[in-house]
């Protein structure tokens, strides 16, 4: 059991003054043993508590980051599962399930968390799963009206990830959770 | 010298518990065979070894513990009429003979001890009697030792209420008046030990004085227990009593460390009802004595008592506590003109945590004891002792961690003065820590007149203050309080329109006159509370009624076009063309197209004059053609305009893969997938095909240049997008085009034989395996792909 914290779209300070209160005292350090950041943080004060969080923190570059050497997209494998992690601002037309798609095929993982759109989402096609975390401060977006602050929870155990999201709405954490399961191991690719 | 000194010390204080081993072996001898005269006799010699003069208190002490220790044998012995066959009423008269004062009186205190324990006389008469012939022991030490053997030995056997011992009327009077006596003579005898030896040792009398200290201070603490000690009695007798001593006694020494006691040793609530005449006594003192530190000690004592329960506050009300303690603070801190700054303060800072806790709904005490300290602080130059600002700092963060809710604490008119006096690091460390407070508590500052006193407080972040030394600037400190700032300008906030304009104008106001270095982390925060305000309008149907309508989002957008224009002066030209979509995306969603078509020619020109780095283009121009895929408000005209422009900005970036990726992106702004959404087939194709060229030219370019052909990746990447307008319809895209394109890229890949990229090998396959797996759908979508020839 291997627990995954994707998050993004913080925007802090831009658009939001902090995390949920309700979010903050459930992320606790020492209990997730990954985390992977969309990006959008903004600042390093972000990118610290992340990582008091967690120290093997994947984040890659959102457009309104403080840090621009962050990378466009990342892949990292996890247990039997391929990850690729990117912002999303790059894939047109935004928030765009069929050129996610297509970065996933690029990228060639099980798993693509993207975010930029502000909307939790989490989509199963032919290629594999596509995970919008959503924005975990519930910034404002163009995109995206009502935001509610969100992040995912991904639970990988062998040839299983279960997708825990969690919704702050009302004023209440609500959680649900996505079955997710691979067909084959991972291979690595024969020369 | 000095060593040589503690080694005779060493050497005395052996000689003298020799002598007390040695003779106390005899006593026990005589104790055993109930030799009266014979215990006399070695008791006697015994006690003479506290007549030493050569001990330090503390070695002395040791001695007198081993002939307490002794004593109680024999007072056993005394008390055992049958063992000596002398009566205790002689035996009290047959000690008296003993040759030298000391250990006569030790030895009659012993036996008052029995006597009185035998009540063959009133316990009151025996007590009157010993107090006063232990005058007879003049010397500071050794008389402080033996009236602290009195004090010790009738310690159970007071005249109190209740005990065995109480006498008729008056008998608590009686108890008291003895512990009185002790204590003053106590008292005395301690005073005079700072004037005996020469000057140059006062040092060394202090440090042995205050090793005498608890000695004294226990009669007070004996008075306390005395059960029949009430409010009235203490108000009465007992207090005024001790202060006459304490006041009469004129040593510092002794002033501070008996009017600590008294407070630390009568319960609160004495305190509370005799406050008048104890700071009463305050001014009296010596000059010298610290007394803030007394009156902080008795404030924090009296604040913990409110603490303790509700019930004891109005008490607090009748007896006038705070109006007393402010009037006293005042008095000393007037009286006392060379009090140092920190020492006022120190004071002050009590006072207020006193009140906050008795009177924490009176805003108008609290205002006034920093009214007070404004005062102070305005008579000083400038406060530069680091104690000092710590204690300002502590001042005004009082009432920020009592009223959780920073709006009360805006409300304190003499705040703001307060930290005007603080030197500028130290005012900006405040500003932070309200910012922080605010944070915390997830306080909403919502009306223009709070933002405005808010504002005010924390100017030293929001603006280079007069003689701030701007190269002192820290660029870590710097950046962590622009962004506080930042995340404060989210807790401004107001639901109603109106006032959440006025607000975000305000806030405008304060932060332009911070200058280039600081717009860049306020404008954006800025930025998307106005676009917040512009979306709740949207939200609002219907028409305003009224003449005066600012809050429209027209009116916000003017705002916006000016807000970001400042950033035009930092020069901030990636952050400004961003905000400039935001807001373009914004006017969309409200339909105003002219605002919408301002908004992307400001993008634009930021992009053509100002950001010339190629990495930034890339993202830049993605942004541009990301936000205009999503418009729906512009008519045919500026649409076309707008993305003539982004395609040719595309195809004009530096490198070729970057320009075939922006140029196939560029198809998208060509095909929007919902109802009324532009499909031109065409152009989208025609984008394709001219991303097709520029991936071809790439390859070429990579041969000349490398020797090898790069990597097919850009072919996939463009076939991946030919197979989505495939699928969405686009009548122009066969599934002979497509075939064609991936017969190109299997070619491109033999010729490349050099490196296998595995990379875009794995993307490839992926590709093929998601068009087998749409053939294998079945339905119009799996006949569709079957076109596809492979």
């Amino acid at each position: 059991m291997v627990l995954v914290l994707a998050l993004g779209d913080l925007h802090i300070p831009h658009r939001a003054a902090d995390l949920p209160p309700k979010f903050k005292s459930m992320l606790v350090p020492g209990k997730i043993q990954h985390i992977i950041c969309t990006g959008n943080l903004c600042i390093k004060e972000v990118q610290d508590y992340l990582k008091s969080l967690c120290p093997d923190l994947h984040i890659t570059r959102g457009e309104y980051d403080e840090e621009t050497r962050c990378p466009e997209t990342k892949t990292l494998t996890i247990g039997q599962f391929k990850l690729g992690l990117c912002h999303g601002h790059q894939v047109i037309p935004w928030g765009d399930l069929d050129s996610l798609a297509m970065l996933q095929r690029q990228l060639d993982v099980d798993i693509l968390v993207t975010g930029h759109t502000h909307q939790f989402t989490a989509y199963k096609h032919e290629g594999g799963v596509v995970i919008n975390p959503g924005s975990a401060t519930g910034a404002y977006s163009s995109i995206t009206y009502d935001v509610n602050p969100s992040f995912v929870l991904m639970d990988i155990d062998g040839l299983r990830v279960v997708v825990y999201v969690y919704e702050l709405i009302d004023g209440e954490v609500k959680v649900d959770k996505i079955d997710f399961k691979k067909t084959t191991a991972t291979t690595h690719s024969a020369h | 010298m000095m060593l040589n000194g503690a080694e005779d010390e060493e050497k005395w204080l052996a000689e003298g518990i020799a002598g007390i081993q040695h003779n106390a072996f005899y006593m026990h001898r005589a104790l055993d065979s109930n030799n009266l005269r014979e215990a006399l006799k070695y008791s006697a010699q015994m006690l003479s070894e506290l007549r030493t003069s050569k001990l330090s208190p503390h070695k002395y002490y040791d001695l007198y513990m081993r002939a307490f220790d002794e004593l109680r044998k024999l007072e056993i012995f005394f008390k055992d009429e049958g063992k000596h066959g002398v009566s205790v009423v002689d035996l009290y008269e047959l000690v008296q003979h003993a040759g030298n004062i000391l250990p006569r009186l030790y030895l009659l205190c012993t036996v008052g001890s029995v006597y009185i324990k035998s009540k063959e006389a009133p316990a009151k008469e025996v007590l009157k009697d010993l107090v006063e012939m232990c005058r007879g022991v003049q010397h500071p030490l050794r008389g402080l030792f033996l009236r602290s053997y009195l004090a010790q030995v009738s310690r159970d056997k007071l005249p109190d209420i209740g005990s065995e011992y109480e006498g008729d009327a008056d008998t608590v009077m009686d108890a008291v008046e003895f512990v009185l006596q002790n204590f003053t003579e106590m008292n005395k005898l301690w005073v005079r030990m700072q004037h005996q030896g020469p000057g140059r040792l006062r040092e060394k009398r202090e440090k042995e004085r205050n090793e005498l200290r608890d000695l004294v201070g226990k009669n007070l603490h004996v008075l306390s227990q005395i059960e029949g000690v009430d409010l009235e009695m203490y108000k009465e007798t007992v207090l005024p009593r001790v202060l006459e001593q304490v006041v009469n006694c004129k040593d510092d020494l002794s002033q501070y460390y008996l009017m600590d006691c008294i407070i630390q040793v009568f319960p609160d609530e004495y305190h509370l009802q005799t406050l008048e005449t104890l700071l009463g006594a305050c001014p009296q003192l010596q000059p010298t004595v610290d007394i803030k530190t007394v009156l902080s000690r008795l404030m924090d004592r009296l604040s913990n008592y409110a603490a303790s329960s509700a019930d004891v506050l109005p008490e607090f009300l009748q007896v006038e506590a705070f109006a007393k303690l402010s009037n006293a603070i005042g008095k000393v801190i007037e009286a006392q003109v060379d009090m140092p700054a920190v020492g006022a303060i120190t004071l002050y800072v009590s006072l207020l945590t006193f009140t906050l806790r008795v009177h924490p709904d009176r805003l108008d005490y609290v205002d006034l004891v920093l009214g007070a300290c404004v005062k102070k602080l305005s008579s000083i130059p400038k406060l530069d002792d680091s104690r000092a600002t710590k204690q300002v700092v502590a001042l005004l963060s009082a009432p920020l961690e009592k009223y959780n809710d920073i709006v009360t604490a805006l409300t304190l008119s003499n705040y703001p003065r307060v930290m005007d006096h603080l030197d500028n690091g130290t005012n900006k460390v405040m500003a932070m820590v309200i910012i922080q407070s605010i944070m915390k508590n997830n306080t909403c500052i919502s009306t223009v007149d709070k933002v405005e006193v808010l504002f005010e407080l924390i100017k030293g972040l929001i603006k280079d203050t007069d003689g701030a030394d701007v190269d002192e600037l820290d660029e870590e400190d710097f950046k962590d309080e622009q962004n506080a700032v930042a995340r404060l300008i989210h807790m401004l906030y107001n639901n109603e329109p109106e006032e959440m304009l006025k607000i975000i104008c305000t806030v405008r106001k304060h932060t332009m006159a911070g200058g280039p270095k600081r717009l860049p982390f306020t404008v954006p925060s800025l930025v998307f509370s106005a676009l917040r305000l512009i979306r709740q309008l949207q939200g609002q149907e219907g028409d305003i009624v009224g003449e005066e309508v600012p809050a429209t989002p027209k009116k916000i957008f003017q705002l916006l076009n000016q807000i970001i224009e400042d950033l035009s002066n930092v020069p901030s030209p990636e952050l400004a063309l961003r905000l400039s979509l935001q807001c373009a995306e914004a006017a969309n969603d409200c339909d105003l197209e002219h605002v919408a078509y301002e908004f992307f020619t400001q993008a634009f020109v930021l992009y053509e004059e100002e950001i010339a780095d190629s990495k930034a283009q890339v993202t830049a121009i993605h942004l541009i053609i990301g936000t205009l895929q999503r418009m729906n408000v512009f008519g045919v005209e500026n649409r076309d305009t707008l993305t003539h422009k982004a395609t040719g900005y595309s195809a004009r970036l530096l490198k070729k893969p970057d320009q075939c990726r922006a140029v196939y992106a560029c198809s998208h702004l060509f095909w929007v997938d919902d109802q009324d959404g532009i499909k031109d087939g065409e152009r989208v194709l025609l984008c394709l095909k001219r991303a097709l060229r520029i991936a071809n030219a790439a390859q070429q370019m990579a041969n000349v240049a490398r020797g090898s052909s790069g990597p097919v990746t850009l072919f996939v990447e463009i076939l991946n997008k030919y197979l989505y307008f495939f699928e969405k319809g686009n009548q122009q895209i066969t599934g002979a085009a497509i075939q064609g394109l991936i017969e190109l890229i299997n070619t491109e890949k033999q010729n490349d034989s050099a490196t296998p990229d595995s990379a875009s090998d794995a993307f490839l396959a992926s590709t093929m395996r998601y068009i087998q797996f749409q053939r294998q759908k079945g339905g119009i979508m799996g006949e569709k792909f079957e076109s596809i020839k492979l």
